[in-house]
């Protein structure tokens, strides 16, 4: 199906256009988490991918050009988190506005840099790599956004399932009325949850910029990722690996599709760029009547079906998109 | 127009719009003077682009039809609290019901046969809507995520068809399908750029949706169920019922753009058939206040700066993109005014 392609390189392609959107996907599950739905996301993707690309262009430092891109992902989250959090405005509204608000500060900004070459992140070799087997050495020759994105994932795992800070900041998300009876401020840890999910976010934008698409141009290449992110957090039922292993299996279509497209000729690449979403939808409804199944009947006898059940179920945390007023 | 919002004492308003309008000013001010560009003359360059000519203005109403008509569908959908997202692949199923009744082989009267588009394309973009209207309430799919998926399905749809079943003879391409038979097109007066039957759908959807939400019975079930729904249900008003009712109405509205865009703008189908209007909708409607009275001035004034940032790339050399800064910005500033009223309400 593939054609020529060889494994290894397919799963080391994989890996390394799925980096970008694990590290943006994990962003939103941890705003999300907090009860924050940050719906900006497609305009701030490519705005901090152009901070990135201009502050690397200019300094001549893929360091800095990381940081700006995760700055200017965190500017954005200082609007959304006071917008929503402080203000209570509608969050849906304020993420919207300032995604629009956002793709088209980018594109204008960015317009001297277009297509212009620019420092990019280049693969590096693992420790030991002339021990490796070459299949292996293929596969893990990478560029460092992937190994951070890997990183990324334990470490969110970590933080929400075993440190006090994560047990916090996912009752927030549940219940921030409890939450503050309990001595939390819902408020701050929303904010600070925002504000690390869209440095995170921001880098995720970077990593397009500076390494999956180097430079900056009109269109760019990271258009569309921001919408998928968010359909992938509901896919992966805002757990950290599931999310990482939905932008997997989209970075695997997306890499495979002109394989697939040898198999249905006529049918052009973009449409299966659309796959994930007719994925989410049909994850969201099957999450909706396995809740309502599991109230009326109890428990489902079948082994199997219990199996598929319990890897697709998954519950948005409880407060996400309601605005906490503190009385 | 300011004696409308009249809760309020008017020099508060007053002072709350200027506000806004300051802030909208200043940032797009700054962003200018970032890019290193002269301030004074963008703003300048967007009016003349948009004002200087009788052409300019006519294309500037082209913009100001399908916003209107979008803009017009989703206050339905606001009115029960519904954010109907998915208004984007809306205009582009009505497109495509459109171009699929425009493309019926056979000797037609063309009339007859741009009628049946018409009706085609309400129909097409209803039934979008309803999809995603079912999605939220049998499915339990949050009607932002059911939209944001079908409009990205839709959008796959038009490629498969401009690239399958409706591809040009001989080559198929990104630039869309084969152009419609003249006959096909909506007349439009000479030196005009947006066809007169558009600007008369537009008005009348205005005066109808007018009538609909604010004096009918029909516009008060929806806003009490928008307001309480569990409420609504003691009074016998099934919301799910009135939901499925308003995202298929704001459907049509959407299918209707999307018929005039196809019949009287691009005379073809294309992948970008929808070109961001349904998004620029959303942003229009928030930015009214959800009130129908100021829409067809702030969908005017978009148009405008849409039209207008055209010719910024060949004079300034700057990205046309700066309208989208200005109404994004706008509808921030907006956002940022209310917050701060109600907080300053609370206290």
């Amino acid at each position: 199906m593939m054609g020529d392609i060889s494994l290894p390189i397919l799963i080391a392609s994989v890996l390394a256009a799925s980096a970008p959107l694990i590290i943006i996907a994990l962003g939103e599950t941890l705003t999300e988490k907090s009860g924050v739905i940050n719906l900006s996301l497609e305009g701030v993707v490519l705005f901090s991918a152009m901070a990135a690309f201009v502050a690397a262009k200019v300094t001549d430092s893929l360091l800095l050009g990381f940081l700006a891109g995760g700055c200017a992902g965190m500017l954005t989250g200082i609007i959304v988190g006071y917008f929503s959090v402080y203000l209570h405005l509608s969050q849906v509204a304020v993420g919207f506005a300032l995604s629009l608000l956002c793709r088209d500060l980018a594109y204008f900004l960015g317009n001297p840099y277009s297509r212009v070459p620019g420092p990019g992140l280049l693969t590096t070799k693992v420790p030991f790599h002339e021990a490796l087997p070459s299949s292996l050495q293929i596969i893990f020759t990478q560029p460092l956004t992937v190994w951070f994105a890997i990183l990324l994932i334990g470490a969110l795992y970590y933080f929400f399932t075993f440190s006090k800070a994560g047990l916090n900041l996912r009752s927030v998300g549940e219940n921030p009325e409890a939450s503050f009876a309990r001595g939390l401020n819902p408020s701050k840890i929303q904010m600070i949850a925002v504000l690390a999910g869209s440095f995170l976010v921001g880098i995720g934008g970077a990593a397009y910029s500076l390494s999956l698409k180097p430079g900056w141009g009109r269109p760019q290449g990271a258009e569309g990722i921001g919408w998928i992110c968010l359909a992938l957090v509901i896919f992966g039922g805002w757990n950290p690996c599931r999310v990482a292993l939905g932008a997997m299996l989209f970075a695997f279509l997306q890499v495979s599709g002109i394989g697939l497209q040898d198999l249905f000729p006529g049918v052009p690449a973009q449409v299966f760029q659309t796959a994930p979403f007719p994925l989410m939808i049909f994850t969201l409804i099957f999450m909706h009547y396995s809740i309502r199944k599991n109230r009326t009947q109890g428990h489902t006898p079948n082994p199997l079906k219990q199996f598929v059940q319990n890897l697709l179920m998954a519950r948005a945390p409880k407060a996400l998109g309601k605005s906490y007023k503190q009385e | 127009m300011k004696n409308k919002i009249s809760a309020l004492s008017i020099p508060r308003t007053t002072l709350d719009i200027l506000l806004g309008t300051t802030l909208v000013v200043a940032f797009t001010a700054l962003i200018l003077l970032i890019a290193d560009a002269p301030v004074l003359a963008a703003f300048k360059n967007i009016c003349l682009g948009a004002f200087s000519s009788t052409s300019k203005v006519s294309q500037v109403l082209s913009v100001w039809v399908p916003l209107v008509l979008c803009s017009c569908g989703l206050l339905y959908s606001f009115r029960v609290h519904l954010w109907n997202i998915g208004i984007e692949g809306q205009i582009a199923m009505g497109a495509v019901a459109a171009m699929a009744a425009l493309r019926i082989p056979g000797p037609h009267n063309p009339t007859f046969i741009l009628t049946l588009a018409f009706f085609a394309s309400m129909l097409g973009g209803a039934l979008w809507g309803l999809l995603a209207g079912l999605l939220k309430t049998r499915g339990g799919v949050h009607e932002i995520f059911g939209g944001l998926g079908l409009n990205f399905v839709a959008q796959g749809f038009i490629l498969w068809l401009i690239f399958g079943p409706w591809k040009r003879p001989g080559i198929a391409s990104m630039s869309g399908t084969e152009l419609l038979s003249f006959d096909l097109w909506l007349s439009t007066p000479t030196g005009w750029r947006v066809a007169s039957i558009g600007l008369i759908i537009a008005v009348l959807v205005i005066l109808l949706s007018w009538l609909i939400l604010v004096k009918s019975r029909f516009g008060l079930k929806l806003t009490a169920i928008g307001q309480n729904p569990r409420a609504a249900r003691l009074y016998s008003l099934m919301p799910e019922r009135y939901y499925l009712k308003a995202i298929a109405i704001a459907g049509a509205c959407a299918g209707l753009a999307g018929f005039l865009q196809v019949t009287g703008v691009y005379h073809r189908l294309i992948p970008s058939i929808s070109s961001g209007y349904g998004y620029l909708a959303l942003l229009v409607v928030m930015l009214a206040g959800y009130r129908i009275i100021l829409l067809p001035f702030l969908a005017l004034f978009f148009a405008a700066l849409n039209v207008g940032a055209i010719q910024l790339p060949i004079v300034l050399q700057l990205d046309s993109s700066l309208s989208g800064v200005i109404q994004g910005c706008c509808v921030l500033s907006a956002l940022f005014v209310l917050g701060i009223r109600q907080k300053r309400k609370q206290s």
